[in-house]
């Protein structure tokens, strides 16, 4: 039987979730600023570097090489560039980047509280309408990007992820604003903590891949431009690793996303049996998550496939997130379905 | 390409052969052209990619198998798109030609996939690890390390007897070992790891075709029905008993279990305590009897949304509820006409119900009623009535009335939710000088023109359920499973290779090279690296105390540090 719920906690709650929107915004800032400096900061290491070995086309060249593989034991030609073993201790100091990283570990904690105080405040997990699929997957992709930021330095990718965070967590309060409330009884089934919650952190590494995938492409782009000799026109994207890094570290994450989200389709498919008597019904919402599903299917055999790897790759994997939000948004908002509980 | 088709990832036999074929190959040429191009990765590739587009217009039309009536509005609605449209079966999306062909293609093309790959991961598994290459120092991940003499001389240390320990080391590692060349100058350890990763993938593919071959069973010999019962009736699992049903296609009713529910009780709460979401549902509960089959034992059960109740292999679930009126209708010569609960249908969360009453029996003329019912009825300023709370603090029966010809005896199969007033003469309505009926628990309204009276006596509720068998269910569940669990192993085990080899110096050295391999993604192979260089290092390396100057002296060549290994590893 349901427990009663706490308003006061959720008025707490959302009020949390105010600051954490503005922490985050403030971390955005200090990301993007992260992004403009270093790149300035870099381009002076290289016409200094280049005027010393009075050779400028070393320095370009150096980047243009990023694009193939990196020899066994060559040392990186400007060191100031993104590393593209994404470990820590390659370039200058970010004392702007350490602010923007401490800002987010902030919003995070906030936003942590304001999440759990939100399941409390409702007495049971707290994703069981938009405003809170919103608000804990936000939290969801700050939290993983941070724990990923243990291991490899991924702060390049700060400003899209957070930014994200940002979107999301408008969204949820402007899109989607819901009193607590109790669960109706066709939410009342744990398969909602173990469906939902994958479902969750499986978008949340979908995203963070969608903003590496951007990127590659925008570094592709850039890495022939280089080897052809022309002009940089996105210098920030020297922070970047090469295309060819950021395809392998967004194919790991997306095959962890990826078995997610098939146990996501499947404890979907059991709870549906459960309460409509069917596992499966082409319901709109079971059609998107399986075409999400044969999306990144597809963009796992890109990735085995010989003339797929690389920009298509990236590209399906892009086509794959979008397919997400639609199926968050429009699938949720606009199309009738078994599934009508988002609380809109 | 001899030992395992997939052998480097993305030139499968197919398209590496279609690059060489050219046509003229006559009709069994061709036919192994199209098959090889089928089962090519590009192909499975493509189809997967169609079978995502083709999935969705499933989500944009409305489709039959869930909602005819829907389909059958939009097809008035849009007399000029909807023909073609339907033509196009796209209002039976996930049956249609189409959708199935790209399906079974992709099904083909994976059985052609799995098959081979299987049978060469058969061998695979019972071959020795791969050949030593010629030279190690190409591969990714490569490293040396040497025995300094004096160690050689202490432990009676041989290039043979070094492959035999390191094979025993890698052994217990995990690897699957083999030393070749022992007794020559230069013997070698071949050593292999992951296997479980290719039949996890192997795995996961068979899986899929289970649970397309599971969905497959439950279709031809599943069933569904509906029905709705009001407190206080009963339900027997037989054709008749059904207000709806759905055989699959190789149905028959042999296969109905006679088992039957009655509803005792249904409760349900609303939210009370909260204004945003006051009279919000929190919880519906069906008390009900069931019986496995004439004479068999009753049990009471409790049946919930989201927990069904089984009967032998039969589920039955919570799908809907609402209120069901009891009604009298007596007729223009004073006998009952109709009598009893009459099913309304909610349309919306305060339990405004659409509901339609019919007495065919009543003379001199049929009755028939069409209006509403509402729980807690108000009315606003403009003398409209409303439900204001899905409870029934102030129920209330709102009707036109009429008579006239029902249209029930033609034969042809009727709505009992709709009422076809076109043959019919109005009686009671809002517009007309009568008014409409209103009528509260207990009340009776004398019909106009004696033609009868209707009587509100009291109120029910009944629930709406689902009754389902699907035989290939569990296959479903056990196949997925087995599906999660294989492409688990086949995306995070890492298959990798592992080859030392050794030999000896003039000296007296002992050199070690070693050099590792991964097929496929494997971003953990430098770390396999290096975890291996120290278990090699350990059993030979390992400090022992003051002899190691005159050792670092003779291991001139070797980086400082670690002493007396090296380890590269390539980036690509
Ligand atoms: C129902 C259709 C299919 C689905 C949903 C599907 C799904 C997948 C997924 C998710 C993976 C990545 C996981 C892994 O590496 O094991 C994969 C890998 C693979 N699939 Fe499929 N597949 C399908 C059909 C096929 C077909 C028809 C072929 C043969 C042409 C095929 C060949 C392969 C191969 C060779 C791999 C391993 C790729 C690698 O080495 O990374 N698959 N498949």
């Amino acid at each position: 039987m349901p427990q009663p719920v706490n308003a006061e906690l959720g008025q707490i709650s959302e009020l949390l979730m105010l600051l954490a929107s503005i922490a985050y915004v403030v971390a955005l800032i200090f990301f993007v600023l992260d992004l403009v400096r270093s790149s300035t900061t870099i381009g002076t290491i290289e016409s200094r570097l280049a005027s010393q070995q009075g050779a400028p086309e070393r320095a370009l060249a150096g980047v243009g090489a990023r694009g193939g593989a990196v020899a066994a034991g060559s040392t990186p030609p400007a060191r100031a560039t993104a590393d593209d073993s994404m470990d820590y201790g390659a370039g200058p100091r970010r004392g702007t980047a350490r602010i923007a990283v401490s800002l987010t570990i902030l919003a995070a904690v906030i936003h942590g509280a304001a999440v759990v105080s939100r399941g409390v405040a409702a007495n049971r997990v707290p994703w069981g309408n938009m405003y809170e699929f919103c608000t804990t997957g936000a939290f969801l992709v700050a939290a993983i990007f941070l724990i990923t930021l243990t291991r490899k330095d991924l702060r390049f990718v700060g400003s899209f992820v957070v930014g994200l965070v940002v979107i999301m967590l408008c969204a949820a309060t402007v899109g989607f604003p819901t009193p607590v409330a109790r669960l109706i009884p066709a939410l009342q089934s744990y398969w909602l903590i173990v469906h939902v919650s994958i479902a969750v952190a499986s978008s949340a590494l979908f995203t963070i891949t969608f903003a590496m995938s951007v990127l590659q492409l925008l570094q592709t782009s850039r890495e022939a431009k280089l080897l052809a000799g022309k002009v940089d026109t996105a210098k920030f994207l020297r922070l970047v690793p090469s295309a060819l890094s950021l395809e392998n570290l967004s194919y790991r994450l997306n095959a962890i996303a990826f078995v997610g989200w098939t146990f996501t389709l499947m404890a979907g498919a059991i709870w549906a049996e459960q309460a409509w008597g069917r596992y499966w019904g082409w319901d709109t919402k079971e059609v998107w998550t399986f075409v999400i599903w044969t999306v990144y299917a597809g963009y796992l055999h890109a990735r085995a496939t010989r003339g797929w790897t690389g920009t298509r790759a990236a590209w399906l994997s892009i086509v794959g997130y979008l397919c997400i939000v639609f199926n968050f948004t429009i699938v949720n908002i606009y199309f009738s379905g078994l599934h009508s509980y988002s609380g809109v | 390409m001899k030992q395992d088709i997939s052998e480097d990832t993305g030139s499968t036999a197919g398209s590496r052969r279609s690059d060489v074929v050219l046509p003229s190959l006559g009709f069994l040429g061709t036919l192994r052209w199209a098959w090889t191009q089928l089962t090519s990765m590009r192909t499975a590739l493509f189809l997967l990619l169609f079978l995502a587009v083709a999935a969705v217009p499933g989500s944009l039309f409305p489709q039959r198998p869930a909602n005819p009536a829907v389909v059958t509005q939009y097809i008035q609605n849009n007399p000029d798109t909807g023909p073609v449209l339907d033509w196009f079966q796209l209002f039976d999306v996930y049956s249609s030609v189409w959708f199935s062909a790209i399906y079974l293609l992709l099904f083909i093309s994976l059985i052609g996939c799995v098959v081979p790959r299987a049978r060469a991961h058969f061998r695979a598994v019972r071959s020795t690890p791969p050949r030593t290459p010629r030279r190690l120092s190409r591969l990714p991940v490569y490293g040396t390390l040497e025995v300094p003499a004096h160690r050689v001389r202490a432990a009676g240390l041989t290039p043979s007897s070094a492959a035999e320990e390191a094979a025993a080391l890698l052994k217990k590692r995990g690897y699957r070992v083999d030393v070749r060349d022992a007794g020559t100058d230069r013997p070698s350890v071949g050593a292999e790891r992951g296997l479980a990763k290719e039949f996890g993938n192997l795995v996961f593919h068979t899986s899929l075709i289970g649970v397309l071959v599971s969905v497959a069973v439950g279709g031809l010999f599943g069933y569904n029905g509906q029905k709705v019962i009001v407190e206080g009736d009963s339900f027997v699992n037989t054709l008749i008993g059904y207000d709806s049903f759905n055989p699959g296609s190789n149905f028959s009713d042999d296969r109905l279990d006679p088992f039957s529910i009655r509803l005792d009780s249904f409760d349900v709460r609303f939210d009370r305590e909260q204004t945003s979401h006051y009279g919000q549902p929190l919880d519906f509960t069906a008390n009900i009897t069931t019986q496995e089959g004439p004479g068999a034992d009753e049990e009471p059960q409790v049946l919930k949304v989201n927990a069904p109740v089984t009967i032998g292999g039969t589920n039955v679930y919570l799908v809907g509820n609402g209120y069901a009126p009891v009604v009298t209708v007596r007729d223009g010569e004073g006998n009952i006409a109709s009598e009893g609960p009459v099913v309304s249908v909610p349309s919306d969360g305060l339990y405004t119900s659409l509901i339609v009453i019919k007495a065919p029996d009543a003379k001199p003329d049929q009755l028939g009623f069409v209006g509403f019912f509402l729980p807690t009825a108000f009315v606003d300023e403009e003398g409209v009535s409303f439900s204001r709370d899905p409870d029934p603090f102030n129920p209330q029966l709102n009707l036109n009335s009429y008579y006239g010809d029902l249209g029930l005896d033609d034969g042809t199969p009727e709505n009992v939710y709709v009422l076809d007033t076109e043959n019919l003469t109005e009686l009671n309505s809002r517009t007309n000088d009568d008014g409409g009926i209103v009528l509260g628990v207990g009340q009776t309204y004398d019909l106009p023109e004696g033609k009868g009276s209707v009587t509100f006596d009291g109120l029910k509720r009944y629930v709406a359920l689902d009754i389902h068998h699907d035989p290939g269910e569990v296959g479903a569940l056990v196949f997925s499973t087995l599906a999660l669990v294989g492409l688990t192993a086949s995306l995070f085990i890492g298959r990798r290779r592992l080859w030392v080899r050794t030999g000896e110096h003039p000296d007296g050295r002992i050199m070690l090279e070693y050099g590792l391999l991964a097929r496929g993604e494997d971003h953990r192979l430098p770390a396999e690296g290096t975890a291996v260089e120290k278990l090699l290092a350990d059993r030979w390396l390992a400090p022992e105390g003051a002899a190691e100057e005159d050792t670092l002296q003779e291991a001139g060549t070797s980086a400082a540090g670690t002493g007396n290994s090296h380890h590269t590893t390539k980036d690509n």
